[in-house]
């Protein structure tokens, strides 16, 4: 569904990622690891389509169709969906017109937004006011109305308290498994959430590039055992040992 | 040392008032308004005037110089010329010239030198009316000026709404509007005032306006100006005079190219756990903006707010806001905010990634920003209002 191709990005200037390649194939789910700071962000706002994120080198292709030309709401009308860490407020409109804009027919905006206790917030200036976890709610509230099928998590366990990822969880299921091809890129550096959201395959990103692929969950052991630092030990060895082979 | 430049007195652009026609021709008493022209009928619409009567008290039509119908349609609101009210009650008198001051500028003299009628709205005591009072000030000869005086008194327990509407005829496109206007909110009182302006792009305007509110009695004020309109400088004030009395004051503009809107609202807080607020969305599609906003203190346990935010949509264009806070005592507490920019990149592509193009992203941001909930419009008159913001829409992009 999603192929990245040696991608690199600069931000003012700066490289923040460099020669990224990965694959998301129908139905998969993704995750991505790695520390603040290590590009993870950046990573999805390129392949969304945000200004400032200037694709430098490579190819982004979803669904067959070269995309990196592409505006922000081409890419969401193709399919991808997002929802953001910190999404701007804006005064004057409503959380309400935003889903009723974005919402497949069958979306009950009302009903639904009961099982997100969100139903106080529909007619409220979309992200004023929020906590960290009713910003999450709505986020997902949104993607869930607008049901894409390339989802992107940008750390949806930050800032919710333990009562919250639990619904954060139920509710990446349900856009996830509401149709079989539906994929996903998760975002996490504590990777709490895959109690939550199993993911098929993990990798890990460090500063801007992508060291290995993997079973997340495996990963995030060795993580939670050597932190991302180890990470880098590991490339390091391999990197060694692959040189010795040579030899 | 460097001279100060010589400032004008009054703020605006010059206008000059002897450039205008002081005549226009008499128009004929309407008793059915179903005889106004499908054109005068169109432009009194979109100002939020509506010649059918549908859900309305009372209806007051001013044609130029001519009163061309007055008539209440509830028991306790009275409406008539301003000329038949001195008439019928002596001391409509008292209240002339009571808030605001006729030598205050070279247009109030105007209004008081060569008077073109005006209207007289009032609630008697305890009347609460379902359906608001229209009146409707109406521009319909090129090139001429049109000086009114109007009176409006909500007595006391008495709960009106009032839409004034201001337009001019398609053919017209120079005149001046010089209108005093003396609101005066008794004991327990409520009014709600709505003001559309829709004049023509040539049209040079003057309100002069002010407010005494008394214990325990709300003014709201609400004043929109989306249309074209040459040159409008307004500072309408309110004193609230009586124990825990409220004003509030809402203003949406739009400066089209080439326009100059200095506009304000003042609110002197002289009593006791009085309140007040004033806000004000403007939007420079060309056009300069003055966006003032003056908040005085003056009693114990007042609470006021003062909010002005602009949006610049083109290279070309002002916006200077100049918000205004002044204590005199302590136990007061006055606030504001003010923020003049651009429409903020992250919105528009927040928008963008839920799948609205770029230019439907700004269209609902702008349509956000001129929110106009707060203002408690009646449905029909919220309809006026959302079809000339979306005229603007069109101006704006």
């Amino acid at each position: 569904m999603l192929r990245i191709e040696n991608l690199t990005v600069s931000v003012s200037g700066k490289e923040v990622l460099t020669d990224i390649n990965l694959e998301i194939k129908k139905g998969e789910r993704l995750a991505v690891l790695g520390p603040n700071g290590s590009g993870k962000t950046s990573l999805l706002m390129a392949v969304m389509g945000f200004s400032g994120y200037k694709i430098t080198r490579g190819n982004i292709i979803f669904k067959g169709k070269q995309i990196n030309g592409l505006s922000i709401d081409e890419r969401a009308r193709l399919g991808m969906g997002i929802i953001l860490q910190r999404p701007p407020t804006i005064r004057g409109i409503r959380l309400r017109q935003i889903v009723d804009i974005i919402k497949h027919n069958d979306f009950d905006t009302d009903k639904e937004a009961e099982g997100f206790n969100l139903k106080g917030f529909l007619d409220r200036d979309v992200n004023l006011g929020f906590s960290g976890g009713e910003i999450k709610r709505s986020e997902l509230f949104q993607l869930l109305a607008s049901s894409p099928e390339l989802s992107f998590f940008d750390e949806p366990e930050s800032g919710v308290d333990l009562e919250n990822i639990i619904l954060v969880g139920k509710v990446m299921n349900q856009i996830l498994n509401k149709n079989k091809d539906n994929a996903a890129l998760i975002i996490t550096h504590t990777g709490y959430i895959f109690k939550y959201v199993k993911a098929d395959k993990g990798c890990v990103l460090l500063d801007g590039k992508i060291l290995c692929f993997g079973d997340p969950e495996r990963i995030l052991e060795e993580v939670t055992k050597y932190g991302y630092e180890g990470c880098v030990t590991c490339r390091g060895k391999k990197m060694k040992r692959k040189s010795r082979v040579k030899k | 040392m460097q001279g100060k430049k010589n400032e004008k007195e009054v703020p605006g652009k010059e206008v000059d008032i002897k450039s205008y026609k002081s005549g226009a021709e008499e128009k004929p008493y309407m008793e059915d308004l179903r005889k106004i022209s499908p054109d005068q009928r169109k432009n009194m619409l979109s100002s939020g005037v509506d010649p059918s009567q549908r859900g309305r008290s009372g209806t007051y039509i001013q044609m130029d110089h001519s009163v061309v119908h007055s008539k209440s349609l509830y028991p306790g609101l009275e409406v008539m010329s301003i000329t038949e009210a001195r008439k019928k009650h002596k001391w409509v008198d008292n209240y002339f010239w009571k808030i605001l001051s006729v030598d205050a500028d070279e247009f109030t003299k105007q209004a008081e030198l060569q008077p073109h009628q005006g209207y007289f709205l009032r609630a008697e005591p305890g009347v609460k009316a379902i359906y608001p009072l229209q009146a409707c000030l109406f521009i319909n000869e090129n090139n001429i000026i049109q000086n009114v005086h109007n009176i409006i008194i909500v007595e006391e327990g008495a709960d009106v709404q009032i839409i004034t509407g201001c337009a001019t005829a398609s053919d017209v496109k120079r005149g001046l509007h010089i209108g005093v206007s003396e609101f005066f909110v008794k004991k327990g009182a409520k009014l709600t005032f709505t003001m559309i302006h829709d004049w023509a792009e040539d049209v040079s305007v003057r309100p002069r306006t002010a407010a005494l509110v008394e214990e325990g009695g709300t003014f709201l004020s609400n004043y929109i100006c989306l249309k074209p309109v040459k040159n409008l400088q307004m500072y309408p004030k309110a004193e609230l005079v009586g124990r825990g009395a409220m004003a509030r004051y809402n203003s949406i503009l739009f400066a089209h190219p080439g326009a100059h809107l200095d506009v304000g609202s003042r609110v002197i807080l002289k009593s006791e756990d009085s309140r007040a607020e004033i806000i004000s969305r403007v939007i420079s599609g060309g056009g300069d903006i003055i966006a003032r906003g003056h908040l005085k203190g003056e009693a114990r346990r007042i609470k006021a707010h003062l909010e002005c935010r602009g949006l610049m949509m083109r290279e070309e264009g002002l916006i200077h806001a100049i918000p205004e806070l002044e204590g005199s005592i302590k136990d007061i507490d006055l606030s504001h905010e003010a923020a003049v920019g651009k429409i903020a990149k992250d919105e528009i592509e927040y928008l963008m990634a839920r799948g609205l193009s770029q230019s439907e992203a700004q269209v609902a941001i702008v349509r956000g920003f001129l929110d106009t909930t707060i203002m408690g419009l009646p449905s029909e008159l919220q309809k006026v209002v959302d079809d000339a913001i979306s005229a603007c829409e069109q101006e704006a992009f």
